[in-house]
């Protein structure tokens, strides 16, 4: 019987594998004589058949037998790929995918796919080109994003007129400039038994880009029979994790290189005989990962509460560990929160997908373009984006292009564009969802906010604003239903998703243009840099990065008693929040307030404090479901002296801000 | 100083050709006819690369590299080893003898020079 650690290892091969067929898949829907590909399909086919029929999925294995042969066919020629055998190969993906979760289809479906299988590969003629997938394409499979090799030569290698430098400087030569050699030394013997001739060092070698294969292969010409040569592909999904060097303890011990190993090779798709890709890869279960994070959390609680004490006792020695303490556990929160950071491109595959099958469905014809999928974020953040932006690509799709002929009529190139594009920004990610469609009906939208009661005729509200309330719940303008939009989630739940990662969205329309999405959205969700704030003895937290400025609070504002206030900034007048009024605080105000200015979404807030404490590694704790109503704090977190500290929630803020200057506007006209 | 390269072959056909195509591209070629010539050619000058035939009257390329390698002046000179496909387990051996890397004849010119340039850089 299978224990629950090996059954998971399968899992997540499993799903690997089917990632990279899918993949696979929908890159011949487009380079259909791409035989690197085809053999990248095959090869995940093989190893889904393989390790299905192991691990006791019988009907799996027999069904990806017949798939297999499909696609054997075509490797081999016999047979090439046309959009019916992609689409046909789709559908038995989905078939392949249900039985793997444990789900029991009709078994008329394996015949009937299988024959459809047949049909597409064999069944037809022969098309006239059918010698066409000869010529071997340069392109590698899309997904590579580095190779890792490790390579030890014979010991003679010098000595028989091998030149070691030589081979690094080609494989400069294809690898370009980044390419990093480290020298492996552990197989040195003590200098008294050192042959002086002969080569005991290794070189592991970091290749980046999309290298095929064999340019790597052909530089250790003649030697790959004699020499220990590891290459393996690192994936665009794997990359996230930097690789620790040593497999922690969590890795099977009693057998290293077992199941663990094995499968990563596999997947590396590029097939590594020796399976010691486990040193340069490692899969982990995520909630251990998360683990990991939380207790590096409350190790940085910890060390604040060394210092603390330390600072107190005024020991030097003490003060010195400390110091050391801080350095090495901002070290681990930083290695830490990298393990946890996960590229864009490992939920690529279903959107790719999903623009295929909205392109079957609603017979619109367009190009789905991807930019910056290596783009890395929290790993919570981006499987909390997944439902959101399948919700906006669907939406592109269904609603902002038009069909080929009305594009015809506007005067547009009849095939569409959706362009998906995520990059840095500082500590925010910047994701944007692009169409080139009809854009967005300002007036259809405003006369739907009244008539759900969002506003009233007479409401004096930006453009930016209303074309936002397409998010309000149960908002919808007269929306078709199609076989996609039936499923799935609402516009307000993208809403909701979004600013539960702390993130915004913003809507850019042009009527005849086309509409883009862009939401922000902050790298991490685990621990921030904090700025301490005091306000009547309490002590809160704002994220360091939302903090502009600190002023001193000029005279005339701290004189004044009302709840707002404005100050002048750079010729921009920014409203004023007295936090001591907010909580309503009673008591003496500091001798001499200060006035923190936050911003978000390009808007900001002056929030008027008794006193700045200072920075702080803010560890964010969720406040419990009873507090969630209290929109004004995103969390809370614990100081170095074990007290608490609530996080102020800035977007709140700065619309707090907004809505005391909007009623101000409306009691002055 | 062009490189130097000793191409050891009972075949005028192929030293001819080895000759022009190496010549061509930059390198001195210096010819021997068996594995004899060879020897004293090679260990009378430190070469940049050996290129030696296996199937050669009197020497086989094989007895050739043996002979050579057990000179200690022949240290860090690679060789190459020319066979034809037919000849398997001569690829292990030579690599044994201390060759340093081989080519299947018949082979074309593009090959021998880039298997030269990798070589003798």
């Amino acid at each position: 019987m299978m224990d629950a650690e090996t059954q998971e290892i399968f899992r997540q091969e499993a799903e690997a594998l089917m990632e990279a067929l899918q993949e696979g898949l929908l890159v011949l829907k487009d380079t259909p004589d791409d035989l690197e590909v085809v053999a990248g399909v095959f090869r995940a086919l093989h190893t889904i058949k393989g390790t299905g029929a192991m691990f006791g999925f019988s009907r799996l294995a027999s069904f990806v037998h017949n798939f297999e042969a499909a696609f054997e066919a075509v490797r081999s020629g016999k047979a090439v790929v046309t959009p019916e055998l992609v689409n046909v190969a789709l559908t038995a993906y989905d078939l392949i995918a249900e039985l793997l979760e444990g789900g029991d289809p009709d078994p008329a479906k394996d015949a009937e796919l299988t024959a459809a299988l047949n049909a597409a590969t064999t069944g037809e003629a022969a098309p006239a080109t059918a010698a066409a997938p000869a010529a071997k394409k340069d392109a590698a499979p899309a997904k590579i994003e580095s190779w890792d090799l490790q390579f030890r030569l014979p010991q003679d290698f010098m000595e028989i007129g091998g030149n070691p430098i030589a081979m690094l400087d080609e494989l400069r030569e294809v690898g370009g400039d980044s390419v990093s050699v480290r020298l492996l030394t552990d197989r040195l013997p003590p200098i008294a038994q050192m042959d002086p001739r002969a080569l005991y060092a290794g070189f592991q070698v970091t290749l980046p880009g999309t290298i095929k294969e064999g340019a790597i292969r052909d530089v250790f010409m003649f030697h790959e029979d004699q020499m220990e040569l590891n290459l393996t592909a690192v994936h665009a999904a794997e990359a996230a994790a930097p690789a620790p060097a040593e497999a922690p303890k969590a890795a099977a011990p009693a057998a290293p290189a077992a199941p663990a190993a094995e499968p990563k090779a596999e997947t590396a798709a590029k097939a590594n005989k020796a399976a010691s890709a486990a040193v340069a890869q490692l899969r982990v279960a995520a909630d251990r990962v998360d683990l990991i994070m939380d207790r590096v959390g409350e190790l940085v609680i910890a060390e604040a509460r060394l210092a603390a004490i330390a600072a107190q006792l005024q020991n030097e020695a003490l003060l010195g560990v400390v110091e050391d303490i801080q350095r090495l556990a901002l070290g681990l929160r930083d290695s830490t929160m990298a393990l946890r950071m996960t590229p864009l491109s490992s939920i690529m595959g279903r959107f790719r997908r999903l623009s295929h099958d909205l392109a079957e469905t609603t017979g619109k014809t367009f190009d789905f373009i991807v930019e910056g999928e290596e783009t890395e974020l929290d790993k919570t953040v981006v499987e909390k984006l997944t439902d959101p932006l399948v919700h906006m690509i669907r939406n592109s799709v269904d609603h902002g292009l038009e069909t080929p002929e009305q594009r015809a009529e506007a005067g547009k190139p009849e095939r569409g564009l959706v362009k998906l594009s995520a990059r840095h920004a500082g500590a925010e990610v910047i994701i944007e969802i692009i169409d080139d469609g009809r854009g967005m009906n300002e007036a259809a939208i405003r006369k739907r906010a009244i008539e759900r009661g969002l506003m009233t005729e007479d409401s004096d509200i930006p453009r930016s604003e209303v074309l936002k309330m397409v998010l309000e719940p149960g908002f919808s303008t007269a929306e078709q239903v199609t076989a996609l939009s039936g499923r799935g989630v609402g516009a307000d739940v993208v809403k909701q998703a979004i600013e539960s990662l702390n993130g915004s969205i913003d809507i850019t329309s042009e009527p005849g243009f086309g509409t883009t999405f862009c939401l922000r959205l902050p790298l991490t969700l685990a621990i921030i840099e904090g700025l301490l704030i005091g306000v009547a003895n309490d002590r809160y937290a704002l994220p360091l990065l939302a903090v502009e400025q600190i002023l001193e609070l000029p005279e005339k504002l701290a004189k004044g008693d009302s709840a707002t206030d404005v100050i002048e900034l750079n010729n921009e007048l920014v409203p004023v929040l007295r936090l001591r009024q907010v909580f309503n605080r009673t008591g003496t105000p500091a001798a001499h307030p200060k006035i923190v200015i936050v911003g978000a979404n390009d808007t900001r807030v002056g929030l008027v404090v008794d006193e700045i404490i200072g920075t702080n590694q803010t560890v964010i704790k969720q406040l419990s479901p009873l507090h969630s109503r209290l929109k004004i704090f995103s969390g809370a977190t614990i100081l170095g002296d074990g007290c608490v500290a609530l996080i102020l929630d800035v977007i709140h803020l700065v619309t707090l801000g907004q809505e005391i200057e909007q009623r101000l506007k409306g009691n002055a006209a | 100083m062009s490189k130097e390269i000793l191409i050891v072959d009972d075949s005028p056909s192929v030293r001819r050709m080895v000759s022009m195509t190496l010549q061509q591209a930059g390198y001195s070629v210096t010819e021997a006819v068996d594995g004899a010539k060879g020897l004293e050619a090679a260990k009378a000058h430190r070469y940049a690369m050996v290129i030696t035939d296996q199937n050669m009257p009197n020497m086989t390329g094989l007895e050739f590299i043996q002979a050579y390698r057990s000179d200690p002046s022949s240290s860090g000179v690679p060789i190459i080893f020319l066979s034809t496909e037919s000849e398997g387990g001569l690829k292990e051996a030579a690599r044994a003898a201390g060759a340093l890397g081989w080519m299947v004849k018949p082979f074309e010119t593009e090959q021998l020079l880039a298997v030269v340039k990798k070589v003798a850089g």
